[in-house]
């Protein structure tokens, strides 16, 4: 464990240097013991692969005072005792075809797989939520099997609809938004994944795990999916 | 004294380039990603609200580039602070930095910002807007806060409650902000600080970079000598108020209130949170140096900075 300065209310502390559930799950337990241990010094928190940022209230603490409380806290989080599958695994519909994931034919004439063969990969992974970023909702979600890695579109599209699933490298995801968007789109979900209204927003936290279950375009519109661009 | 009218405040004549409904800000919601927004310039929002009498995190105007026109639908007070702009009411000049009596019916004009570009307006008791994740501050990017996540259109009305002979105060010339002069912004080095060589930081610290046009609430971008770090990327991680993130183009951005939370640039450290709401008030062109400073003596600038901003004298009209 290595805690760097970031700003000048803000540590990162890092936990590692590449995408691995253990290292994840000691992210997960840091966050929960440090948003006890820091009480009202703490600002927020942004925990992602391998890192955990710490932004705490510089008016009530300086970053010597937050360090100790990291130090002392973390202390016992080690590699050894992680349970990295202690989040829940949430099972997410997904109605893979051409017309709801044009990138399928994309990704098979790189491939050479066919359309069925990517998207039975595709479900096959029990994915880990390492961060959420970028956009409200947007989970990061990893790792995607290497026979369907896909490098980012060189030309993002502009527009790219809620509920679209995408490969990018290694990671998958699904947008929660309309928004613009560079990853390979393979199908569409017609669950939100983020809905400001709904009590969770999210139905992933970071340290979730995440199956997706092809559905027919019939049970898509059944669950409120929305297709060609239509935005509810 | 005041009254509670829900459905009454001021009307939006012209909205104005870019004006927003703004509180302190939205703290405690990264981890499902949402950014933490709130005024560019702290220092100016706190003022407006202080010579009020109003909470500090009641919620107030940023209107970025000035023209905004408002009509009052009630009996109160209102302030102007931030980036000079010409300020009329009723067609007749009025001063900034001082709290004015406004009547229903008034209209209340911000001109055209020229040196700098945001200011603050908040009225008595502040404006009445529900919070989302526990904030009225509206990030477009996200569809949050506001009147349904936007900027201010024409037509909106801003609800806000009667005050009737609310005490008027004024900040005295001396204590005002001032936002002219080119600006050295204080960073601390940090982060993936030691991927970038002797040789490129002592580039980065001693080159005068321009502020270009693609510039917002996000993110401003520099131009200017490029820096260089020895990796392209990160795994992406948090980013705080301020950091410094090197693109591959070697042409730094620094973040300010509507960042991204995560991100996978290396960043070379992050500028001091008194120091983002001095280059966030900057327009395009503006020239721009840094220099580097340790975490205490940020922390030292900023402590005396509150300190200073409560020994301020109001001084009561």
């Amino acid at each position: 464990m290595n805690i760097h300065v970031a700003g000048e209310n803000a540590l990162i502390i890092y936990f590692g240097e590449k995408t691995d559930p253990k290292i994840s799950a000691q992210v997960q337990q840091a966050v929960a013991l440090l948003s006890m241990a820091l009480k009202n010094n703490l600002i927020d928190l942004v925990p992602s692969y391998a890192s955990l940022l710490v932004v705490f209230d510089p008016l009530r603490c300086d970053h010597l005072a937050v360090r100790k409380v990291i130090r002392e806290t973390l202390q016992a989080i080690s590699s050894e005792n992680d349970r990295p599958n202690e989040g829940k695994v949430v099972e997410l519909p997904v109605y893979y075809s051409l017309e709801s994931g044009p990138d399928l034919a994309a990704i098979s004439e790189r491939t050479g797989l066919s359309h069925d063969e990517i998207i039975a990969i595709h479900q096959q992974g029990e994915y880990r939520v390492y961060a959420i970023g970028f956009a409200p909702g947007f989970a990061y979600l990893g790792e995607v099997d290497e026979r369907i890695a896909s490098p980012r579109l060189s030309t993002p599209r502009l527009k790219v609809p809620r509920g679209a699933v995408g490969i990018a490298d290694r990671q998958t995801a699904v947008y929660p938004a309309m928004s613009p968007g560079g990853w390979n789109l393979i199908g569409l979900c017609p669950e939100r994944m983020f809905n400001p209204d709904s009590q969770p927003t999210m139905p992933v936290q970071v340290g979730d795990r995440v199956k997706f279950k092809a559905i027919s375009r019939e049970q898509f519109l059944a669950l409120g999916g929305l297709l060609k661009g239509e935005v509810a | 004294m005041s009254a509670n009218n829900s459905t009454l405040g001021f009307a939006v004549l012209k909205p104005g380039f870019l004006t927003l409904i703004t509180d302190r800000g939205r703290f405690g919601y990264h981890r499902i990603g949402l950014t933490s927004g709130g005024p560019v310039d702290p220092t100016a929002a706190r003022w407006a609200n202080r010579l009020l009498g109003n909470d500090e995190n009641a919620s107030l105007l940023e209107a970025s580039f000035g023209g905004l026109s408002l009509e009052a639908q009630v009996d109160t007070a209102f302030v102007v602070t931030g980036a000079t702009v010409p300020l009329k009411i009723n067609g007749l000049d009025a001063e900034m930095w001082r709290s004015h009596a406004i009547k229903a019916g008034d209209k209340i004009d911000l001109g055209f910002a020229s040196e700098a570009c945001r200011s603050y307006l908040a009225v008595a008791g502040g404006f009445n807007i529900g919070a989302e994740f526990g904030s009225s501050t509206t990030v477009v990017r996200e569809s949050i806060g506001g009147l349904n996540g936007d900027k201010l259109s024409a037509g909106d009305v801003l609800s806000c409650a009667t005050h009737t002979n609310h005490p008027l105060n004024i900040l005295p010339e001396v204590s005002r902000p001032t936002y002219t002069g080119d600006i050295t912004l204080k960073v601390i080095p940090g982060y993936q600080q030691h991927c970038f060589s002797r040789f490129q930081q002592r580039q980065f610290f001693s080159s005068e970079y321009e502020v270009s046009d693609r510039c917002d609430r996000m993110g401003y971008r520099l131009t200017g000598a490029e820096i260089r770090p020895s990796i392209d990327g990160i795994l992406s991680e948090g980013i705080c108020l301020g950091a410094i993130q090197v693109p591959a183009d070697g042409q730094p951005i620094v973040l300010l209130n509507d960042r991204q939370t995560i991100g996978g640039y290396p960043k070379i450290g992050s500028v001091v949170s008194l120091d983002v709401a001095r280059l966030g008030q900057c327009l395009p062109g503006a020239k721009i140096s840094f220099e580097p400073v340790t975490i205490d003596c940020a922390h030292n600038a900023l402590c005396l900075a509150e300190s200073q901003f409560y020994r301020a004298n109001v001084v009561s009209l």
